[in-house]
């Protein structure tokens, strides 16, 4: 599979602040690619390095095959750039701005109004489209944006954030189109720190903190590499009672965790564990309803890695 | 140079400022009291003055650099085509200067402050098609404004001053010039200094208020008319014109060359 960005040690700063530091991976043609962080953590800032609109400290970069910083243009020709903020011309009406963008990327004349009104009527804009965006919600002004993005028909995606403020309907739609995107075989690569988006919608995921690349690769690599196995929970029909946490303790090799009201958290090396430990409950009365490993999600693996970086 | 992007932007920015009514209005203001606001009040001196004409004091002495034809006319009437016709010509001047500076200070800034600077910046255009498109923006309004405004007030000043003069005498020779050759180089002048102070400012505000030391220029050459010792003569205005487009040329090249991206986006 070919690569669409392939970066090795990109660093850059802004005064004493090093805002990406020695940051290197690869996103293959076709990925949904998440990068994670918490604010401030230089997700923006890789972006713009990747697009050639900053200029690296150090470090070097491919994105499509193409250098950002000697073909800047070239390179964003072919992607397309959701900035955190839509940054749409409130002035100006939502086929006023899909003009602009058209005309800038380069469409073919004659197919920029058709390109305009496909992309209206496919981000459900087509009944204001001749309206000030001034006057358009966030979650529209977000589609307007995406829609902008995808004028040119790019390659590569950079949605960065492209949920932040948007209600739970508007989020829903923005994911869908994601999904959409991935059907069609674009690369993307999502800015987000909402983990259950990235979970949802990536591939793979790089997590960022303080500039640095802390982790790379699918949510199960990362929790097999940086998480103990996953926890057990045995849920029960009555309140789990000391003599049924006693039995199920007493396993070897079985740790109780956590004990709640009417389940028991464990750690249990393998599933014959795991089923001696259900036998144990029932034989000491417990009535048991339930019992599976629980998976790590993103959620733990980023703050364990949060943690490691702090 | 992708030409196409250059006028994309160039468009984009005019159909910005034709939507933003302050500017709209600021512009169309300043041209109703420039072109017909002026022409009323300085045409009706003569009869404020009354039929003797008054004493105009040191000001007659200044009547004597009216053209020959015009030396026989009334006191009073002399003192209008002085006016119109050579003290205020230059002030005519300010509106292409204001403004290309006005679509000039918002480029840059204004984009940064409407929040839109980064969707700018991460258009496929390079850093001198960004620049040239701006500096079109404001350079082509400027001089039509600059050419509207000079015909009306031509207009303007032959309706008030005809039955006086006793015909149309307006525009003279050297009003034409400043028009046709000062006024593009004024535009430029306004657009390109803007422009340039809008990558480097803050606010809307501050690149406004940088941008209006330009006026000084045309202050200069009002007071150089005023005093006497400036008469826009055609070769005064040709030297004139010169020196502003090489200023222009030089902070046009000093502008795209100090223009940079990343500069911008890091202070985004």
């Amino acid at each position: 599979m070919a690569t669409a960005i392939a970066a090795d040690g990109l660093s850059r700063s802004f005064g004493t602040v090093r805002a990406v530091d020695g940051v290197s991976f690869e996103v293959p043609a076709g990925e949904v690619f998440g990068l994670l962080g918490p604010n401030g953590a230089g997700k923006t800032t890789l972006i713009r390095l990747l697009a050639g609109v900053l200029l690296p400290g150090a470090g070097s970069a491919r994105v499509l095959g193409l250098d950002p910083w000697t073909d800047g243009p070239g390179v964003r020709r072919r992607c397309g750039v959701l900035t955190e903020t839509p940054a749409v011309y409130g002035r100006l009406t939502a086929r006023q701005n899909l003009g602009f963008a058209a005309e800038v990327f380069g469409v073919p004349l004659p197919e920029v109004a058709c390109r305009v009104n496909d992309l209206l009527a496919r981000f459900s804009l087509a009944d204001r489209a001749d309206e000030p965006v001034g006057g358009f919600s966030k979650g529209m002004k977000q589609r307007l944006a995406l829609a902008r993005a995808l004028v040119h028909d790019p390659e590569l995606l950079f949605l960065d954030e492209p949920t932040a403020g948007l209600d739970p309907a508007a989020s829903r739609q923005v994911h869908e189109m994601v999904g959409g995107l991935r059907e069609e075989g674009r690369t993307v690569v999502l800015c987000t720190h909402r983990l259950v988006e990235a979970e949802a919608l990536c591939d793979r995921v790089g997590v960022l903190a303080k500039g640095r690349l802390v982790a790379l690769g699918t949510v199960r690599e990362l929790s097999e590499r940086l998480l103990a196995d996953s926890p057990v929970a045995l849920s029960f029909l009555d309140p789990v009672s000391d003599a049924v946490a006693g039995e199920v303790g007493a396993v070897p090799g079985v740790t109780v965790e956590e004990r709640g009201e009417r389940h028991l958290l464990l750690a249990a090396p393998d599933d014959e564990a795991l089923a001696a430990a259900v036998g144990a409950a029932v034989g000491a009365g417990g009535r048991v309803v339930a019992a599976g490993r629980r998976e790590h999600t993103l959620e733990d693996v980023y703050f364990a890695l949060q943690e490691a970086a702090a | 140079m992708n030409w196409r992007a250059v006028r994309a932007v160039a468009a984009k920015d005019l159909l910005e400022v034709r939507k933003n009514r302050m500017a709209t209005w600021s512009i169309l203001g300043l041209s109703v009291f420039f072109s017909v606001g002026m022409p009323l009040l300085i045409g009706l001196l003569p009869f404020a003055a009354g039929p003797s004409g008054g004493d105009l004091g040191p000001f007659e002495q200044l009547t004597r650099l009216l053209p020959p034809g015009q030396q026989d006319l009334p006191i009073g009437s002399r003192m209008v085509v002085l006016m119109l016709g050579y003290f205020l010509a230059p002030l005519f001047l300010i509106i292409p200067l204001m403004v290309s500076s006005i679509v000039g200070a918002e480029s840059f800034v204004g984009e940064k402050e409407r929040g839109t600077l980064e969707g700018l910046l991460f258009l496929p255009a390079t850093d001198l098609e960004l620049y040239a498109g701006k500096v079109l923006a404001g350079f082509v309004p400027a001089v039509a404004a600059a050419f509207l405004n000079f015909a009306l007030y031509a207009v303007m000043v032959n309706l008030v001053s005809a039955p006086i003069v006793g015909g149309a005498w307006f525009p003279t020779v050297p009003a034409l010039a400043l028009a046709a050759w000062v006024g593009p180089a004024v535009a430029l002048l306004g657009v390109s200094a803007s422009v340039l102070v809008s990558t480097r400012v803050e606010t809307v505000l501050e690149a406004n208020q940088v941008s209006g030391l330009l006026s000084l220029v045309i202050v200069a050459l009002m007071v150089g008319q005023g005093s006497g010792l400036l008469m826009l003569s055609l070769p005064v205005l040709f030297l004139i014109g010169l020196a502003i487009y090489g200023v222009d040329v030089l902070l046009v090249r000093f502008g795209a060359a100090v223009f940079s991206r990343d500069r911008l986006m890091a202070r985004a």
